[in-house]
């Protein structure tokens, strides 16, 4: 079984959005959300650099530790799904992530936030794979049509890399080989406890 | 000489080509790493425990990169927090049983002098009850929250647990509005009889009268009601005012405002539920003709003078006569 992660290689993203844009279209995702969004650090100075996030699938993630109810879970592929039939909307799983993925619509007045919703590797949800009632709530599930996260896929600097663990910090690695520097993949300590030697 | 001429241009220029190239391309050695001044993963890290910066989305709060601080909120909320609401809860209830089983109900020593003393208006009972049924509810939907994912979701199921856990989410939200009117009134209605004196230290210093048969002189409030009264008023604004910060989140603060507002709320809770026990405890199978005065308002005049004598004199002083406002009580 694949071990999903995704990987930003910082020297070559360059803060087009295209990754945030396809994410929002592929799953209709609701407005006020970004399941993907690009962060640049020090904009416009000297040393600036541009990282794109959405939920890493941390390994033993924190969210679903915290989780009151238990709706988030690991599938075989590693990458992180939750239940939104099950999710109360309580917000315990956005005090508990690093990276700001888990996010609630505003569907009514004060406490009443909505369903968390987050990044799920184009993996849709716990509904049959490709169904309607999966895509009203997860957006496409391209996982179970043999197809990579489309921010990924349509990255046009392949700055974000999605896939086996393995698989992508080993292109990593021979990227930063080649070219003689790297900064590092950007998160990976944080959601899996590990970095890739360069 | 043509050919002599054509050789030596094919000479210089193919010197010249290589040059171009090895030029053109970079060997290992030379190789330039154009980021090379650029923040570091691990530098911003250790610097700051966050890394932030700016998002061209609307949403300004997604501009936060990264904050592992969420691993210590995590230890909190799923280890410590299970401990200290363990011992809290569950060493009160025990003391409390074993203080009921040695030392039983406290009775009244004089018995009943059929005549009653008006003790708390009906007002008052309105808002302590008020209270007390908003506070019993939120203290179920937090526990809930705390130790239901433990403790019931396998004995309910999955979706029977998230329905009821819902509900109790919409209940814990929406009930927390009474409850802060309920504490603020009890602030305010109840602050000028449990501001500290004298006749606290004393009252104290005879352990009051908890155990044994002693009656320490007390006013309306001895110090015992009014550390429950403490309690109440900065607890239930701790947990008022930290719990209105997780229900309007990015209102007052960031995502590490709100794991230590959820870590003051959960930790007050706990405790206060542990000495609402007691008070509970005290107020109903813990003492005699104490119930009654937070039921029909009133309570016996001999009730009063074993418990509050000092009170009891001064209801007498204030309305004339010895027992002037004493009426036989009604049949109940």
């Amino acid at each position: 079984m694949a071990r999903m992660k995704f990987l930003c290689d910082a020297d070559r993203c360059i803060e087009c959005n295209a990754c945030v844009t396809a994410c929002k279209n592929e799953h209709e995702v609701p407005w006020g959300i970004n399941r993907r969004r690009v962060v640049t650090i020090n904009d416009g100075k000297p040393g600036e650099r541009s990282v794109s996030m959405a939920c890493m699938h941390c390994t033993d993630a924190p969210c679903a530790a915290v989780c009151p109810v238990n709706c988030i879970y690991t599938t075989a592929d590693g990458v992180v799904l939750h239940s939104k039939d099950l999710c109360i909307g309580c917000g315990y799983c956005f005090y508990a992530c690093p990276f700001g993925a888990p996010q609630y619509p505003k569907v009514g007045n004060f406490g009443s936030r909505g369903k968390m919703d987050k990044c799920t590797f184009c993996a849709g949800g716990p509904e049959a794979d490709g169904s309607k009632e999966e895509y009203e709530k997860y957006g496409a599930n391209r996982l179970a049509e043999g197809k990579l996260p489309l921010c990924a896929e349509m990255c046009s600097t392949k700055s974000l890399l999605a896939g086996d663990g393995e698989i992508i910090a080993q292109i990593y690695k021979e990227r930063v080989m080649k070219r003689g520097y790297g900064s590092g993949a950007w998160g990976w300590k944080t959601a899996y406890r590990e970095t890739i030697e360069s | 000489m043509v050919c002599l001429a054509r050789f030596a241009r094919l000479v210089i220029g193919t010197g010249v080509l290589l040059l171009l190239i090895s030029a053109a391309s970079p060997s290992g050695a030379q190789q330039v790493n154009p980021t090379a001044s650029s923040v570091k993963e691990q530098q911003l890290l250790q610097e700051l425990n966050r890394i932030q910066g700016r998002v061209s989305i609307p949403d300004q709060r997604s501009g936060v990169l990264e904050q592992p601080a969420g691993r210590e909120w995590r230890e909190f909320r799923n280890v410590t927090l299970h401990w200290i609401g363990g011992i809290a809860i569950l060493g009160m209830l025990a003391a409390l049983i074993i203080f009921y089983l040695s030392r039983g109900m406290v009775r009244l020593q004089s018995g009943r002098s059929g005549r009653t003393l008006v003790r708390f208006s009906s007002f008052e009972r309105f808002v302590h009850w008020m209270t007390a049924t908003c506070f019993i509810i939120l203290a179920l939907s937090g526990l809930n929250i705390t130790f239901g994912r433990t403790l019931l979701l396998p004995l309910m199921g999955h979706e029977a647990f998230s329905e009821w856990s819902q509900w109790a989410k919409y209940a814990h939200n929406y009930l927390s509005f009474p409850f802060t009117i309920g504490v603020v009134l009890i602030f305010l209605m109840w602050l000028a009889g449990n501001l500290p004196n004298k006749v606290d230290v004393a009252w104290l210093k005879r352990g009051g009268g908890i155990v044994g048969h002693d009656h320490p002189p007390a006013y309306r409030f001895n110090a015992g009601q009014k550390a429950i009264y403490w309690v109440v008023v900065i607890g239930g604004g701790l947990v008022a005012a930290t719990g209105y910060e997780l229900m309007f989140p990015f209102y007052l603060s960031g995502i590490e405002g709100m794991q230590l507002a959820q870590v003051v709320h959960a930790t007050a809770a706990m405790l206060f539920m542990a000495v609402m026990l007691a008070h509970i405890y005290i107020g109903t199978i813990g003492m005699e003709g104490a119930f009654e005065a937070m039921g029909s308002g009133t309570v016996d005049v001999n009730w009063a003078r074993e418990h509050h004598s000092l009170w009891l004199e001064e209801e007498n002083a204030r309305t004339g006569a010895n027992d002037a406002r004493t009426q036989p009580s009604a049949a109940e």
